[in-house]
């Protein structure tokens, strides 16, 4: 069991007990390996569910968006720069939330260990330090952690949470050493067609079923704009103009507020690649404004405030 | 056929450059006619939603022009709008839109010749990189679609 998870429970209860809280949001096993699902515990003799493991990677602070209670939640750094962003927009006080950081050493991608296993059905997966016991009917493989984890996980830079009312274990070495927009660049190298094709590529498979944006923490509109009928600015077909512009937009929504979590490609159902869209915005931010999201609860988004000597090389 | 004509929708802010544009008609400056104007309260208020509606209706290219910074009715509208433009700009040409069809310039309503040469070189930017072929939803005329299905008829036949 993760160390995490006793700590978990331990403050889940203590919190429940002593009325801090009205609700504890976290994980608990999910019905196949590798999907721990999140549940929102509501009293203390339910604390057991709770538990922490390597497939945590849905980001809670989607759950905080106009809450009216108060809650516990567990959160990696993403999570917490998430719940930083939901402070900074106002979706949430900061004492409406109780923060159990948990630093990370990244999520597993079920997707890749499914690749591995070629067809062979997971019965139980074990996490044991670095290593990724996959178990199931006839076989046994033994798997290194780090090749498996998430895209966004390994050139993750904040793996501590950076807003914490207590912290479930010792603070993680930060990778410093990671090229954060390796694959944006290689991209970028190509020419105007050349993108074009690769996007449409990349968007080919996508039937427009919204879970990037539901799995999302920054889509918490009232009324999304996929969903706006007058205007209708997006068609509701898989027309493959409409599919662009959904992705554009909804990238575009995210633009300096994104916090790369991963939350859309891991939700994704045909393992589309969404984050190609919103890391090219993250890294424009970065190179135009030097803002990275949800570091800093002081300061406003990039695209909520501006300089007067802000880049405008490409305006006549 | 060389008839083509590109086809430009033009944002331009009530306060600035749509005066710019009417006072170059008043000083009878020449300008190319293939811009469509949609005026605008303030280039702050141009959400990408209408740059994208504008493409994907069949448009060459999309120019949007506010006043120069400092310069805002609404003090600082267009400040913002920079912001957006920019990450906008790149985003749509890094997913393939061609570098050509966007422009955004800062006009005041006292420089004419700046909003007929900015249009002239506007039209030949657009000009430049063709007719639109990527992002089109819907078809601006018949024109468009009927050549092309006129030459395919033509094949089929013989």
């Amino acid at each position: 069991m993760h160390a995490y998870t006793e700590k978990i429970r331990e403050a889940a209860q203590r919190l429940l007990t002593e009325k801090k809280v009205d609700a504890v949001i976290g994980f608990r096993h999910g019905t196949v390996p590798m999907m721990s699902e999140p549940v929102c515990v509501r009293h203390a003799d339910q604390v057991h569910q709770l538990v922490w493991n390597g497939f945590c990677g849905i980001n809670l602070a989607n759950y905080l968006a106009k809450r009216k209670d108060r809650v516990a939640v567990t959160a990696k750094g993403c999570d917490s720069r998430n719940i930083v962003i939901h402070l900074q927009e106002n979706q949430i006080r900061r004492d409406q939330v109780y923060i159990l950081g948990a630093p990370c050493h990244g999520m597993v991608d079920r997707r890749k260990v499914w690749e591995f296993l070629k067809g062979r059905e997971p019965l139980q997966v074990m996490e044991n330090g670095s290593s990724l016991k996959v178990s199931g009917k006839g076989f046994e493989e033994v798997l290194e952690r780090q090749a498996f984890l998430q895209d966004n996980c390994r050139i993750c830079t904040h793996r501590n949470p950076v807003i914490y009312d207590e912290l479930l274990g010792d603070p993680v070495p930060e990778q410093t050493d990671v090229d954060r927009y390796e694959d944006v660049r290689r991209v970028e190298a190509m020419d105007s067609e050349g993108r074009w094709r690769y996007f449409n590529d990349l968007i080919a498979s996508c039937i427009r079923c919204y879970a990037c944006r539901n799995a999302c923490p920054l889509c918490y509109c009232p009324t999304c704009f996929v969903d706006e009928s007058r205007p209708q600015w997006v068609g509701k077909t898989l027309d493959p103009t409409d599919t662009r512009t959904f992705h554009l937009l909804r990238a575009f929504h995210v633009a300096g507020r994104c916090t790369d979590c991963g939350s859309c490609e891991r939700a994704c159902p045909m393992s589309i690649p969404v984050r190609q869209f919103t890391k090219k915005l993250e890294k424009d931010v970065k190179e135009l404004y030097g803002y990275e999201a949800g570091v800093v609860v002081e300061g406003r988004p990039p695209l909520d405030t501006y300089r007067p000597d802000d880049p405008q090389d490409f305006i006549k | 056929m060389n008839a083509w004509e590109p086809k430009i929708i033009a944002f331009l802010c009530n306060w600035c450059s749509y005066g710019a544009a009417d006072l170059a008609g008043v000083s009878r400056l020449q300008y190319p006619v293939n811009i469509r104007i949609i005026r605008v309260p303030c280039s702050g208020r141009i959400n990408p939603k209408f740059i994208l509606g504008a493409l994907r209706h069949g448009a060459d290219g999309v120019w949007v022009s506010g006043c120069h910074p400092g310069d805002c009715h609404y003090i600082e509208g267009n400040y913002y709008a920079r912001r957006k433009f920019a990450l906008l700009k790149s985003l749509l040409e890094h997913t393939g839109i061609e570098p050509g069809r966007l422009h955004f310039s800062w006009i005041s309503s006292a420089e004419a010749s700046k909003f007929a040469e900015t249009a002239r070189e506007v039209v030949e930017a657009v000009r430049a990189v063709g007719p639109a072929r990527h992002f089109i939803k819907t078809k601006p005329t018949w024109d468009d679609i009927e050549a092309p299905v006129q030459a395919a008829c033509q094949v089929e036949v013989g």
